[in-house]
């Protein structure tokens, strides 16, 4: 039984892990900067513990300095949330050291799963379909397996991740230049110069399924559409993937299934996929080894409280997939500081007012209120707006008031860009593919 | 005790049935306001009152005042964040005191919000001085270099 849990987070994640320990009874620390001791989540929990100065290097992406709160604060359990440590193999190891409970998948399966090739090698022996590629060490390597596996390419850092360490190669005699400075940031980014390179797929969506592990058994939540990016960012994901065949959901879920029983998974964990629903194809991308920023769609549409959940597996509980059902449909809208009308330039500041929608079927995950303050060192999410409704159009409709609704004053958001989103054929439509974004918000600003 | 959303729905469903507009709810934990929206639905503001335990935030620092002499051209922090010299770690820095620099050579860059943002020289001249140690953090407007204008 978890008594006392360190949650080694901040922002809007923090406040939501909160919530869910408190109504199981469980007592919360908090780890925070110096940046975040006056946060809404240092506010909520019952105790806050100083691990350093705002600079994450020093503060949240601290082993050391996260260990050394849960031993001081006498934690039995660490929730990492999602970024920072959270997929860190040497935080797990470090809880297993100090006899603390780490919420999440075991040290082993977090190191195959942030080793971009291995996760490949895993899902390809799992018999998940890859895009055509291979790991390359040399320029000459490099230059044949483009030739055999046709361009566009990709180049992936075997260290990256989340859209971070990736290039694109549309002509062969950029390669080399590409593929070197590839390895180089890879290198300076990860620690890991090493790289692969597939064929890049112009038109497909990205599409990716809720897992749920508890050593033994492995079940699916349902899956999620995230196609909705800028700069591989994503901006809006919906629960399920809308106008996906059922035939190739099926295939979807059952695929996700057994990649985590191929790792004997255990804990809340993503398969992403690349889906080609014009041709009924898709393709194994990458395991995301933690509880995910859209993970509320899937608990609208389930019902369930995944970091309950999390908490659950952790503790030894046994799963079965006949205990979970879907009702209805359910969008969330990242609303970041990111000045939309400015190339989406990132805004720090001060918020001076915050109103947020309320009522039936519209969730607020936030960690922002009046005199909230924005860091510069963090990233750019302000709130998640999630809606439901018995069907898509349903949850539109609630969303259209519901951003109406919504007003955050100090700080630039991008709540016009959703605003926008929501009045266009082509989303409205739903299924639209990951280069969709680009070109509507380019005519947009046009 | 903390406000959760359900409370939030139960409390929403008491004033659907009623002809109020406005609730105000004010406990030592938290404040509360619910207002009727334009759309039909609510809106909600929240402030969590601060923990006792909770350190006070920290007061940014002072930047000194940095004075310009005639003929010289500063170079600003286009935005908060955290300053580089070089585009990566052990790279050799963007410029140096004495380097000459067109208007669109890039001499910095900002770390804000896990982006990096270059920053121009912004004018053509020769860099001077080199105002703010690397990897420091800088306010909005910060004097970052001085140049010699040409």
């Amino acid at each position: 039984m978890i008594r006392r849990l360190l949650i080694a987070n901040r922002g809007e994640i923090a406040c939501r892990i909160i919530r869910t320990a408190h109504s199981l009874g469980i007592e919360t620390v908090l780890a925070a900067s110096d940046a975040d001791l006056d946060s809404v989540p240092a506010r909520l929990a019952d105790r806050v513990v100083k691990i350093g100065p705002p600079q994450p290097a020093k503060s949240y992406l601290s082993v050391g300095a996260i260990i050394a709160a849960a031993e001081g604060a006498r934690c039995d359990a660490i929730h990492p949330g999602y970024g920072f440590l959270s997929e860190k193999a040497a935080l797990a190891r470090a809880c297993r050291d100090a006899g603390v409970i780490f919420i999440g998948a075991t040290e082993e399966q977090l190191l195959s799963a942030g080793d971009k090739w291995r996760a490949r090698e895993i899902a390809t022996a799992a018999g998940l379909p890859v895009v055509p590629g291979g790991m390359i060490h040399s320029a000459e390597e490099a230059r044949a397996l483009i030739a055999d596996i046709g361009m566009p390419a990709l180049v992936k850092a075997v260290g990256g991740g989340g859209g971070r360490g990736m290039k694109l190669i549309r002509d062969a005699a950029d390669a080399d230049a590409t593929i070197a400075l590839a390895m180089a940031e890879a290198d300076a980014a990860f620690g890991d110069a090493r790289v692969y390179v597939e064929r890049f797929i112009e038109r497909g969506r990205h599409v990716e399924v809720q897992l749920l592990g508890d050593g033994t058994n492995v079940i699916h939540l349902g899956d999620r559409d995230c196609s909705i990016q800028r700069r591989y960012q994503k901006l809006i994901e919906e629960a399920p993937a809308p106008n996906l065949p059922p035939a190739l959901q099926s295939r979807l879920r059952e695929a996700a299934v057994a990649y985590g029983k191929a790792l004997g998974y255990r804990g809340l964990g993503t398969v992403e996929f690349l889906v080609d629903d014009a041709r009924g194809e898709f393709y194994f991308l990458e395991m995301n080894a933690r509880i995910q920023v859209e993970h509320p769609v899937t608990e609208a549409i389930t019902g369930l409280d995944l970091v309950a959940e999390q908490i659950a597996v952790a503790e030894g509980r046994r799963i079965k997939q006949d205990d979970v059902a879907f009702a209805g449909h359910a969008i969330e809208f990242r609303i970041n500081a990111e000045d939309a009308g400015h190339d989406f330039r990132p805004s720090p500041g001060t918020v001076t007012s915050a109103v947020f929608p309320a009522g039936e079927s519209i969730r607020v995950d936030t960690h922002i209120e009046v005199g909230a303050s924005v860091p510069p060192f963090y990233d750019s999410l302000l709130a998640k707006i999630i809606v439901h409704g018995a069907t898509r159009g349903a949850a539109i409709d609630r969303a259209r008031n519901a951003l109406a609704d919504c007003r955050i004053e100090g700080v630039a958001t991008n709540l016009a860009m959703h605003r926008a989103v929501l009045e266009d054929a082509a989303f409205r439509g739903g299924g639209v593919a990951t280069n969709w974004f680009p070109h509507f918000w380019a005519v947009i600003v046009r | 005790m903390n406000l959760t959303h359900d409370d939030v729905q139960e409390i929403i469903q008491l004033l659907n049935n009623s002809s109020f507009d406005e609730l105000k709810i004010e406990t030592d934990r938290f404040k509360l306001t619910l207002r009727r929206a334009g759309s039909g639905g609510w809106t909600q503001e929240t402030q969590t009152a601060p923990s006792e335990r909770a350190a006070a935030a920290i007061a940014p620092e002072k930047s000194a005042a940095v004075t310009l002499e005639p003929g010289m051209v500063a170079v600003h922090a286009p935005l908060v964040g955290t300053f580089y010299r070089a585009p990566k770690p052990g790279a050799e820095p963007f410029v140096e005191v004495g380097s000459q620099v067109e208007e669109d050579t890039v001499v910095a860059i900002i770390e804000t919000m896990k982006l990096m943002n270059s920053v121009p020289s912004g004018a053509r001249g020769t860099i001077a001085e080199i105002c703010v140690n690397n990897a420091e953090f800088v306010e909005h407007g910060r004097i970052l270099m001085k140049l010699k204008a040409s």
